[in-house]
């Protein structure tokens, strides 16, 4: 999403855009995805083998990153839920696309989230990422612990402080946009999902129609029956082509714009997380002002300097989080763009391709059966 | 005669019918002596009559000898007695009662049995001829001549020494459904009609009756004692054909053909009548065949090759029977063919000579009550079956035509009152090119409970008779109390859409049907402005109707428990037909699971669309804004078209299949009805046994009034026998027809429909290339 990679170059030795996770090993209930990312040199490539485990702990490294200034004003590339094996129907329901298929799309995600993190100019600089991408074994032992960034804790703070008022214009508007886009682009997944999955259902009812059909066939010299045998025959082979197309549809759906929808959603939620954080900030600055201002002489250098640092902070995350918002904007309209098109594209192949071959079964049926029509 | 008699048994020279021939030896003889008698004049009967009468007592144990071996007691009994009347009573006081009693029963049962007739017809004739017998005497070669002339028709024998067997033998063939008892019975008949010729001479009228009896009484014995009757059905059929064709002739029905074979138990009780009675009579009775000419007379007209073809059936049929009929007769005994020819060839002049036997009418007036009503009996019977001929070929005929300048639709339906009381109301709109309607378009109102009422009409009427009736859509209390209460929602729209779908399909499968569409109750149901309301449709109600199907296959499945069925057609039909609804069921769910998912996703898509338009709304870089909306667009079409392809699926497969599942259940109806009729068939004969029984007992209980009683029955259960298996045969015709013409329509119906389902298809599939190709830009213009 973040194209630009400002010196992401010098700081990983992979490149860091292409990035692959080209499948998704299935062992027991858990999930191994195979990383291969291209060496900077184009002497080869890393292979590494990653659990989602791994992730969360390259994702608490970035998070956690206390040294890099105003690090809490960048929008970070939201990490897929975790993926399950068999996933219960919520699961497939915060999952969205990404639980649908083999895992493709999941990989996809997962890609994605990787590009992202390594041709960011502030996140690739991050040595966890460096291991993660390159080294054979798996990182540290030490499981992330949910950070204060997560999603826990913000439920409560969010009614508190949603509403706060912000003391930039730019970053009140953006706020109040974000929270209807994240609203929409959440439901607009959904309700994508939820084409994809009945298309997926019709292509299941059209296998079976097709198959009940075949058992329509029976065995017997006469004319007549015969006819009707081959019209069972065909229809079945109708049936089939039908549900080929469907899943073709389907999964056209999934791979560009279902993706896209689903992309956006949690970069929508990623970049709400951000704002909410620098908000987090506000309040803090706010308050430390109001302390300074209150405190005892005796606290009130200390104070001050408590302000002051937290005021620098919240200056970088303010300056920070404005380019981030502003590169946001760009890629998320280019990379709903590509998704369109591409959509639009293979829906458009698909669709002629079904015609093709619905126009080829018609005319074999009129060959067909008792007496040409 | 004699060369004629000893042509036929040669051809099937069996060791023991060799045997036969010679111990009868002697009756032979006599009978060739006999028909000398017939043929020479009127001279030779006295001589004939010295060597008959000896013979009599060995004609009675001739008749013992090979009834024994079929029928054991009941034929003798009676004979023997008989023929010990014969000889005795020559007082006409005797055998005047006698004479009534048998020529009622006799009359009878010809009525009801055409096997029966076949015997009954010989014996009148003797009757006639003995009436007639000095004037004819000259004539009987002319009427053998004749009689050879309907025999020529049907095979090409220009001799007249050799026509007279080949007739005879065709009445041995009829006899031959029962072949050895018949047999027998005709040749006591034939033993017993030497007395007769006898006694004529001695005393010309008061002989005719007394002689009259026993002739009729040999019939009978043979008819009660006739099991095997229920074997040979179809020589049944070709027997009374064989029957008439000879006689048209006389009666210059020959233009009539084919009706007259039905018609002609009719002929022969006319005959007898006219004989017997006055002139006046014969006019009533000539009406009676007159209406069964009639009934004949459309046959005869809309298929003039038929009649051909029946002919030359009857030829062959004859031929090959003749065949039977000698083998039978070289049984029991060779002279047998010989003396039943010349009884043929007696009736025929009889025939031609009615007016001469006035004198007979004032001894005979009694009878006249008894003939005429099994004239009626004949003629109700007579009827069923050429009316069934009639429809077989009047369906073949069109069935070649295949096309029907018809075409039935439903449309406007409408709700009509309110509340509980209301009901839908459609217009039935035909177009027609059939000269049977009054116009070419016609339109009128009808409502739900009028359709079914038309079913029911149809189906009680033709149903029984095998024909697949198109049901109509089962009433749906669920789905019209939803239009009553009046909510336009998508449901009760889909439904009513639905319905009025179905009964256009039902009505247009209806009108298809060619004898359906002769019915004048669907006429009427298209033409006329006001039906009388429909009743008692009431209890056929959605569950009610299911419920009936259900009950009906059960009662089919146990019914093929009880019927071992002879016809393997029928029991593969039976089990296709079962497992076809297996099919079509599951099929049906299928395809209702189909068109639930592209409910659900034409209603995804909308509100798929919708999230679109407000994610575009929502989004400040202006050329993803307007491509999201444009891709709400897009999304809203497409959910048009998933929604008409959820009706396409409805209308094209789901709505179908359902049709084909009631109407698999009308197929299975329709191998109910024919297991009813097999039923019915075997119940009669279950019947028929019992009172044979009966007859039995009293036979050696020597109790001669219940005994008439007992025979009467006998011959009433007969006929029925004969009838219900005619009725069994018609209807297993037509059920094998009408699953023929089902198949074929089924297939060309799914072809149909299959073209028509991948025509929308593709049209929709062409509208969505369309939306894309018109997006695509829309989606590479933002940049």
């Amino acid at each position: 999403m973040m194209e630009e990679v400002k010196e992401g170059a010098s700081a990983l030795s992979v490149h860091g855009h292409n990035v692959k996770v080209t499948e998704a090993l299935k062992d027991g209930d858990a999930l191994t995805f195979l990383i291969v990312s291209e060496k900077l040199s184009g002497t080869g490539e890393y292979h590494v083998h990653r659990t989602y485990e791994d992730l969360e702990w390259l994702q608490h490294n970035l998070f956690s990153q206390e040294d890099v200034p105003g690090i809490q004003g960048v929008i970070f590339p939201p990490l897929p839920a975790r993926p399950q094996v068999n996933p219960p129907a919520k699961a497939v329901k915060q999952l969205g696309v990404l639980a649908l298929g083999e895992w493709q799309p999941y990989c996809r995600a997962l890609e994605t989230f990787l590009q992202q993190v390594a041709s960011h100019g502030t996140l690739c600089k991050n040595k966890a990422v460096e291991t993660f991408l390159t080294d054979a074994d798996p990182p540290g032992k030490q499981r992330a612990r949910r950070n204060l960034f997560n999603r826990l804790s913000q439920a409560v703070e969010e009614l508190r402080k949603e509403g706060h008022k912000d003391v930039d214009e730019f970053f009140h508007a953006e706020r109040g946009r974000n929270a209807v886009a994240t609203g929409g682009a959440k439901n607009a997944a959904e309700r994508f999902l939820d084409v994809v999955l009945t298309q997926q259902k019709i292509a299941v009812a059209c296998g079976h129609f097709s198959a009940a059909l075949h058992l329509c066939v029976e065995p017997g010299e006469d004319p007549d029956k015969q006819a009707f045998s081959k019209l069972c025959v065909k229809l079945s082979e109708v049936f089939e082509s039908m549900k080929k197309n469907m899943m073709n549809v389907a999964e056209n759906n999934v791979n560009t714009l279902g993706l896209g929808l689903d992309l956006e959603s949690r970069y929508q939620e990623a970049e709400r997380e951000m704002l909410f954080r620098r908000t987090c900030k506000m309040v803090e600055v706010e308050n430390a002002r109001r302390n300074a201002e209150r405190a005892k002489p005796v606290k009130k250098a200390a104070m001050e300097e408590v302000k002051r640092a937290t005021e620098d902070e919240f200056g970088h995350i303010s300056k920070v989080a404005k380019d981030e918002v502003a590169r946001f904007q760009g890629s998320r309209v280019q990379m709903l763009q590509r998704a369109l098109v591409r959509w639009c594209e293979q829906q458009l192949l698909t669709a002629r391709q079904s015609a093709e071959q619905l126009s080829q079964h018609l005319q074999a049926v009129r060959a067909l059966g008792p007496r040409p029509a | 005669m004699a060369t004629s008699s000893e042509r036929s048994p040669p051809p099937f020279p069996d060791s023991e019918d060799q045997d036969l021939l010679e111990d009868v030896g002697g009756p032979e003889s006599d009978a060739d002596d006999g028909e000398d008698l017939f043929l020479s004049a009127s001279s030779p009967p006295v001589t004939s009559m010295d060597t008959a009468l000896p013979p009599a007592s060995k004609p009675s144990d001739v008749l013992m000898e090979p009834p024994i071996d079929s029928i054991s007691n009941p034929l003798i009994k009676p004979v023997t007695s008989q023929t010990e009347n014969k000889p005795t009573s020559e007082v006409v006081s005797e055998t005047f009662d006698d004479f009534f009693d048998l020529t009622n029963n006799i009359t009878e049962a010809a009525a009801k049995d055409t096997a029966d007739i076949s015997l009954d017809e010989p014996s009148d004739r003797f009757v006639d001829i003995l009436g007639s017998e000095t004037p004819a005497t000259q004539e009987e070669v002319m009427a053998a001549d004749v009689s050879v002339a309907a025999a020529t028709d049907k095979r090409d024998v220009t001799n007249s020494v050799t026509d007279p067997p080949a007739v005879g033998k065709k009445e041995v063939k009829e006899a031959s459904t029962a072949p050895v008892i018949n047999l027998s019975v005709d040749s006591s008949a034939s033993k017993t009609q030497q007395p007769v010729a006898v006694d004529k001479v001695a005393e010309p009228l008061v002989d005719f009756l007394s002689d009259t009896p026993p002739a009729v009484d040999a019939p009978k014995p043979s008819s009660a004692a006739v099991d095997l009757f229920e074997d040979d059905g179809s020589d049944l059929f070709a027997d009374p054909r064989l029957i008439k064709s000879s006689k048209k002739p006389q009666k210059s029905l020959f233009g009539e053909t084919d009706e007259d074979l039905f018609g002609e138990p009719m002929v022969v009780n006319t005959k007898k009548s006219i004989s017997k009675e006055q002139k006046d009579k014969p006019v009533s009775s000539k009406g009676a065949a007159g209406d069964g000419v009639s009934v004949a007379g459309p046959l005869e007209v809309s298929n003039p090759t038929e009649p051909a073809d029946i002919f030359t059936e009857q030829g062959t049929a004859a031929v090959s029977s003749v065949g039977n009929a000698s083998t039978v007769n070289s049984k029991t005994n060779g002279t047998c063919s010989e003396e039943e020819a010349d009884i043929f060839s007696e009736a025929t002049v009889e025939l031609s000579l009615d007016s001469p036997q006035n004198e007979r009418k004032t001894e005979v007036k009694a009878k006249p009550s008894a003939p005429t009503p099994s004239l009626s009996a004949t003629t109700s019977h007579a009827k069923p079956q050429s009316s069934a001929i009639e429809e077989l070929e009047q369906e073949e005929e069109e069935e070649e035509e295949d096309k029907f300048d018809i075409y039935v639709s439903v449309k406007d339906p409408e709700k009509i009152g309110d509340g509980m009381n209301a009901y839908m109301a459609y217009n039935v709109l035909t177009q027609t090119t059939l000269p049977m309607f009054r116009n070419k378009t016609l339109s009128v109102k009808r409502r739900f409970s009028d359709f079914l009422g038309l079913y029911e009409k149809l189906s009680e009427k033709h149903g029984p008779n095998g024909f697949i009736v198109p049901p109509p859509p089962e009433k749906s209390i669920l789905g019209m109390t939803k239009v009553k209460v009046g909510k336009e929602d998508s449901s009760s729209v889909d439904f009513v859409e639905r319905r009025r779908g179905a009964l256009e399909r039902y009505l247009q499968r209806v009108v298809n049907h060619p004898s359906l569409l002769q019915d004048p109750d669907v006429r009427e149901f298209l033409e006329r402005d006001e039906l009388p309301r429909a009743v008692s449709t009431q209890a056929l109600s959605g569950a009610g109707f299911l419920k009936m199907i259900n009950r009906a296959t059960d009662a089919v499945s146990k019914m093929t428990i009880k019927m071992n069925e002879s016809d393997v057609w029928f029991e593969e039909k039976l089990q296709e037909v079962e497992s076809a609804d297996q099919q079509f069921r599951k099929l049906h769910t299928l395809v209702e699971t189909l068109v639930i998912h592209r409910k659900e996703l034409s209603f995804n898509t909308a509100s798929f669309a919708k999230s679109a338009a407000m994610l575009g709304s929502a989004e400040d870089n202006t050329a993803l804004s307007r491509a999201l909306s444009q891709l709400a667009e897009v999304e809203d079409k497409m959910e048009q078209l998933h929604q008409g392809q959820a009706e396409n699926d409805t209308f094209c497969f789901s709505e179908l299949i359902a049709d084909y599942i009631r109407l698999l259940g009308a197929v299975r109806g329709s191998f109910d009805h024919r297991i009813k009729a097999w039923q019915r068939w075997q119940d009669a004969q279950t019947m028929l046994q019992k009172k044979r029984e009966t007859e039995a007992k009293l036979l050696w209980a020597n109790k001669p009034d219940k005994l008439q009683l007992a025979k009467e029955e006998i011959a009433e259960w007969e006929a029925k026998v004969t009838q219900y298996e005619r009725d069994f045969e018609r209807v297993s015709a037509t059920v094998r027809r009408e699953v023929v013409r089902f198949e074929k329509e089924k297939a060309k119906n799914f072809k149909r429909q299959i073209i028509k389902y991948l025509e929308s298809l593709l049209q929709s599939q062409q509208q969505v290339i369309k939306y894309w190709e018109a997006f695509l830009p829309e989606a590479k213009a933002i940049a």
